[in-house]
């Protein structure tokens, strides 16, 4: 292998790789306040910004500042992304409900920490779970992807870009502490493939912001374009104007259900392994990594094969491919680094006659493959 | 399968983190094992006590937390006093001559990193270099070159070759425990 290619491996922290998956996508806009544990992805952003003409970086006053600054930035047309910790995630939440509200795609990494409230910044956690799923009121779809390597915070903000862009929605990459700071060697690509929304064609006048066609995989006209558009967190007609017509109350709220529902086929992302055994566990993000080491040391030492699924994408929450993958297990073991949040999304998944058991750990240090063994 | 657990440990300021970093990718991008290196982020970090942990290993490195160590280096007592417990009974201590009174651990290897590191380079600063030279040699995983390159990543060029003569010294340093 040559000197050029050994400069592009480097031992990186989940941090940095997420940094340079932002750099490489390349968004208009990253508008940020620090918090520990995701300051070091603003602190690149905000170096490599400097080389690059045209983009911003900019520290906001606040939380609040940061998404309202992304709304503003993705309603010209422009890609935004932030990212932060669990208490800036609480901050941001009434701007993520007008994000889902006005389909003003962006992204909001959240490097997960100890909470409530400030909580233990320099812990790990996976108690943010519910809160990116539910954290906003209203009935409204997410997505939310959640890394276990530092390899996979690259791979997923760029998956997660290419959803927010087609769904003309909000994405939340769940990340936590442990992926964040930790240091892999790892080899990050230099191009990647980001999906850009066509531009809707003439004639202006038959253009309509929210019509149904315009839902998803859409070609979706900026302000300043010449296009009427009109964007409000109220309730809307087609044409973006409020309106508190039921039917049409009906008709926003299937909209924007079916940003979900319609691309099922393609909305999901897990690994799974060996799921014809008894028992299986189900897990994501970095308590994955205990649950693979916790498969390999119980498989060696009683010689008897557990499965396993690691889920990529938390929300939407797989059902349908979950019931179908976890078929044949009678026990399902679900290690969680909180007080067990995806443990009901499984059990209401499998069949009433198959015992789902959640592994705790919520003192914010990393669940070990010994607390999981124990349950297996 | 082949694995081993190390932690450097010191004060704050003595470039243990450093020192973690340029291990880890003299081990995992010059010379193609799986390496995984953490650092403690807690408030300790801020007291004084500084501390970077490297796993090296020949499999996929799924935990990725140090817990039963192979190879403890102290540059300073309280490390000693703070981490000794998690070595391995056969696991191995490297002491700094200068700031380590004292190690009860059998397997205890001292030598003199920061009299080195003042005395052939004329600043305490290299000590972390010097001793990342030292440890690789007791591992046997890396060799002295890969090293050189690692550290040519991680620091600004007017001072590449004093920091690589300090790999050097180090490497001498360093005895292979068998």
């Amino acid at each position: 292998m040559g000197n050029v290619q050994r400069k592009r491996i480097a031992a990186q922290t989940g941090n940095e790789a997420m940094a340079y998956a932002m750099k490489q996508i390349n968004p208009d806009v990253v508008a940020a306040y620090p918090i520990t544990p995701a300051t070091e992805i603003m602190e690149r952003i905000a170096h490599r910004f400097r080389e690059l003409p045209g983009r911003v970086f900019i520290q906001m006053e606040d939380e609040i500042g940061s998404i309202c600054c992304m709304n503003g930035a993705t309603a010209a047309g422009l890609k935004a992304m932030t990212a932060t910790s669990g208490p800036g995630f609480s901050l941001m939440q009434e701007g993520i409900g007008y994000s889902v509200m006005a389909e003003l795609p962006c992204i909001i990494v959240n490097v997960m920490r100890g909470g409530p409230a400030t909580g233990t910044p320099t812990r790990t956690s996976q108690a943010d779970v519910m809160q990116a799923r539910y954290g906003t009121h209203g009935d409204h779809p997410i997505v939310a992807v959640c890394p276990w390597s530092v390899r996979e915070c690259f791979d997923l903000t760029v998956t997660a870009v290419n959803i927010s862009e087609r769904l003309r929605l909000p994405v939340i990459i769940l990340m936590d502490e442990i992926v964040g700071h930790m240091r892999e060697v790892v080899e990050l690509p230099e191009k990647v493939n980001v999906w850009h929304p066509d531009k809707p064609k003439p004639p202006r006048e038959n253009y309509y912001h929210y019509d149904d066609q315009n839902n998803y995989d859409a070609c979706i006209a900026s302000f300043g374009e010449g296009y009427r558009i009109h964007l409000t967190g109220l309730t809307h007609r087609k044409d973006g104007f409020p309106t508190d017509e039921p039917e049409i109350i009906k008709w926003n709220l299937d909209r924007l259900r079916r940003k979900i529902e319609d691309n099922r086929s393609w909305l999901w992302d897990m690994d799974y392994l060996d799921l014809g055994s008894e028992t299986v566990i189900v897990s994501y993000g970095t308590a994955g990594r205990s649950a693979m080491a916790a498969k390999a040391q119980f498989e060696a030492q009683t010689g008897r094969r557990v499965g396993i699924v690691r889920l990529r994408m938390v929300w939407p929450f797989p059902v349908q491919r979950l019931m179908a993958l976890l078929r044949s297990a009678r026990r399902v073991i679900v290690p969680e680094m909180n007080q067990g949040q995806l443990y009901r999304e499984v059990e209401r998944t499998v069949s009433l006659n198959v015992s789902v058991v959640s592994v705790q750990r919520y003192d914010g240090e990393m669940l070990t493959p010994e607390e999981i063994i124990d349950a297996l | 399968m082949q694995k081993i657990e190390i932690r450097i440990a010191g004060t704050g300021g003595q470039g243990v983190i450093l020192a973690s970093v340029v291990l880890a990718e003299a081990a995992g991008v010059y010379e193609g094992w799986q390496v995984v290196q953490t650092q403690s982020y807690g408030p300790e970090a801020r007291g004084g006590a500084s501390r970077a942990d490297v796993i090296i290993s020949d499999q996929p490195i799924l935990f990725p937390k140090c817990r039963k160590l192979d190879l403890l280096i102290c540059l300073s007592q309280k490390a000693v006093d703070t981490y000794l417990n998690d070595l391995k009974v056969r696991g191995v201590a490297v002491i700094d001559s200068f700031y380590v009174r004292e190690c009860p651990h059998a397997q205890t290897i001292c030598l003199p990193l920061t009299e080195t590191a003042r005395r052939e380079l004329g600043r305490e600063l290299f000590t972390n270099i010097v001793t990342v030279g030292a440890v690789a040699k007791i591992t046997g995983l890396i060799k002295l070159d890969s090293l050189k390159q690692a550290v040519a990543r991680r620091v600004p060029e007017q001072f590449l070759k004093i920091n690589q003569q300090a790999l050097e010294l180090g490497w001498h340093l360093g005895v292979n425990p068998g």
